[in-house]
């Protein structure tokens, strides 16, 4: 369903220096460093699976989504989506696939849901039928029918990521990136996000990859993990086998210790 | 063409709540050519004519600019504003949409406030017409809708490579000013009052002169309007070829650098 082969990628990023004078020569002449985001990237990834694709800040993980979701074009290698180059076909890609970046509302932000979810229907050219019976399902998933008549900046965050994740499932894609999905979310809407990934994966068959920050999410969706550090894929595999090499209790105590710090201390031992 | 519509509903939609804030900013944008407006009418006043142009003649051409440029600003809103879109990473999200850029990017912003600005443009315009014995025929009327609709797309057209600066400098560019502001303020008199370099300018390069200054020889009988002055708007239409060229490089360009 996803291969991907040798994927480069640099950015060229302006070198900025402290100071005026400086910053005055840098209108005249720009000095160029260039960061490696993405080397010799390769995975797949097939029908029904949930992956976590995790590693620190700055790792790659964004380029990754971004070229595997059409946005960038990288250096060289191949990445076939669905019998697709996202980025050769990219409206044809991107019809097949839902983007959530936990960050950022892909929903209009003075007008009630309801009217966003109408204009992407507009937009992704939903038939009405499909898509009575897609948003009937997710409004009863979600429980989003209160939210419905809300404008988009009255929601709480936990709020709005369920309307997020319904408005990127309303055109039917096979294909789910989520980045960061649970980013500031509370105890509460953090399950509610959980067990409605879970569920969309296993009954509609959406390939799911997630990146995140939060073990815990890794933890109750993904069994497979791809990590990722300073551009390359360090691990590929069960996110139990990780668990279990890092996890071991450091002081001799019988406790295991947090999620977190088994994160912390995988880093650690890659140097990344 | 039915989903640019719409957008432009659902923009409407959310700019209506803000009902003060419209009124308010609407009310503004009636004054700022308003200014401009009562002083050519001084102007006139005080000199009779300039250089052969009487005030309703001028007047004609001041209000077809200002309509076709308070229509841009209304509906190519989203290029003039492309600077925080593409900085706050919703260009992002319009390219995991199954959508061209180009009608996204209109999409994405809507300034209906411009409103004000074009009741004063559309009241000068009636005016002008009242006031001008015009010898009417259907070239004629389609010679005047072509120059508002040629200089939309001119206003349109510099918004947008403005907007593909913005790619290869990610600030938006106050420069682009120089070109919509200065060339609305350049073209709202009969070019005839320039310089040529200016006049050039503004035909070939800029061509705001043919929605406007040409074809207006035609429109109101002037001696020695040639017929294909009637067809000059067309060029305002041309000149969004090479803007949609530059947008689609920019385009690749950010797909390449991603940022």
């Amino acid at each position: 369903m996803i291969t991907v082969r040798g994927l480069n990628k640099t950015y060229l990023v302006a070198e900025r220096s402290s100071g005026f004078r400086e910053a005055a020569a840098s209108l005249w002449r720009r000095r160029y460093r260039k960061i490696e985001a993405l080397r010799d990237v390769g995975f797949s990834i097939g029908e029904g699976e949930i992956v976590g694709y995790i590693g620190p800040n700055g790792a790659g993980k964004s380029t990754t989504i971004k070229v595997m979701s059409g946005i960038l074009v990288p250096d060289s290698g191949t990445c076939e989506i669905l019998g697709r180059t996202p980025w050769k076909e990219r409206k044809a890609h991107v019809r097949g696939i839902g983007v959530v970046f936990g960050q950022r509302s892909q929903l209009w932000w003075d007008v009630p849901v309801i009217d966003s979810f109408e204009l992407l229907r507009d937009i992704y050219r939903v038939s009405p039928v499909d898509y009575r019976r897609n948003l009937d399902e997710l409004v009863g998933e979600l429980d989003l029918a209160p939210l419905l008549g809300t404008p988009t900046r009255q929601l709480s965050l936990g709020q709005r990521m369920r309307c997020e994740l319904a408005a990127s499932l309303l055109h039917g894609p096979r294909i789910l990136f989520l980045d960061e999905p649970t980013i500031g979310l509370d105890a509460v809407a953090k399950l509610a996000v959980r067990a409605f990934i879970k569920r969309v994966n296993e009954e509609r068959g959406v390939t799911v990859i997630l990146t995140t920050h939060d073990a815990h999410d890794i933890e109750a969706l993904a069994e497979r993990v791809i990590l990722i550090g300073k551009g390359r894929i360090l691990y590929d595999g069960a996110f139990a086998v990780l668990c279990e090499r890092y996890g071991e209790s450091e002081d001799g105590s019988d406790s295991p210790p947090s999620l977190e710090r088994t994160v912390a201390r995988l880093y650690g031992e890659y140097g990344i | 063409m039915e989903l640019y519509f719409r957008y432009a509903l659902l923009a409407a939609k959310g700019q209506l709540r803000y009902r003060s804030t419209f009124f308010l900013t609407a009310f503004g944008q009636f004054f700022v050519p308003f200014f401009v407006f009562a002083g050519m009418v001084m102007l006139f006043g005080r000199f009779g004519n300039l250089k052969g142009w009487t005030l309703p003649e001028a007047m004609l051409c001041f209000s077809v600019i200002h309509v076709s440029f308070s229509v841009s600003e209304c509906f190519a809103r989203g290029f003039d504003m492309f600077g925080t879109v593409l900085s706050n990473g919703e260009f992002d999200r319009i390219l995991v949409r199954p959508r061209s850029t180009i009608l996204q990017v209109l999409g994405s912003r809507f300034e209906y406030s411009r409103v004000g600005r074009l009741f004063l443009a559309i009241g000068a315009l009636v005016w002008a017409l009242g006031n001008l014995a015009i010898d009417w025929n259907p070239l004629r009327v389609a010679t005047l809708c072509l120059m508002i609709l040629g200089g939309i797309a001119i206003f349109s057209g510099i918004f947008m490579l403005g907007a593909s600066l913005c790619f290869w400098t990610t600030e938006g560019l106050e420069i682009m000013n120089v070109f919509t502001d200065g060339g609305r303020e350049m073209a709202q008199y009969p070019l005839t009052i320039y310089q040529d370099w200016v006049r050039k300018f503004f035909t070939f390069v800029i061509p705001f002169g043919c929605v406007n200054y040409l074809p207006l020889f035609y429109v109101l009988g002037k001696p020695g309007a040639s017929p294909f002055a009637a067809l000059a708007p067309l060029a305002g239409f041309l000149f969004l070829l090479p803007c949609a060229l530059v947008w689609r490089r920019g385009v690749r360009r950010f797909r390449s650098t991603g940022s």
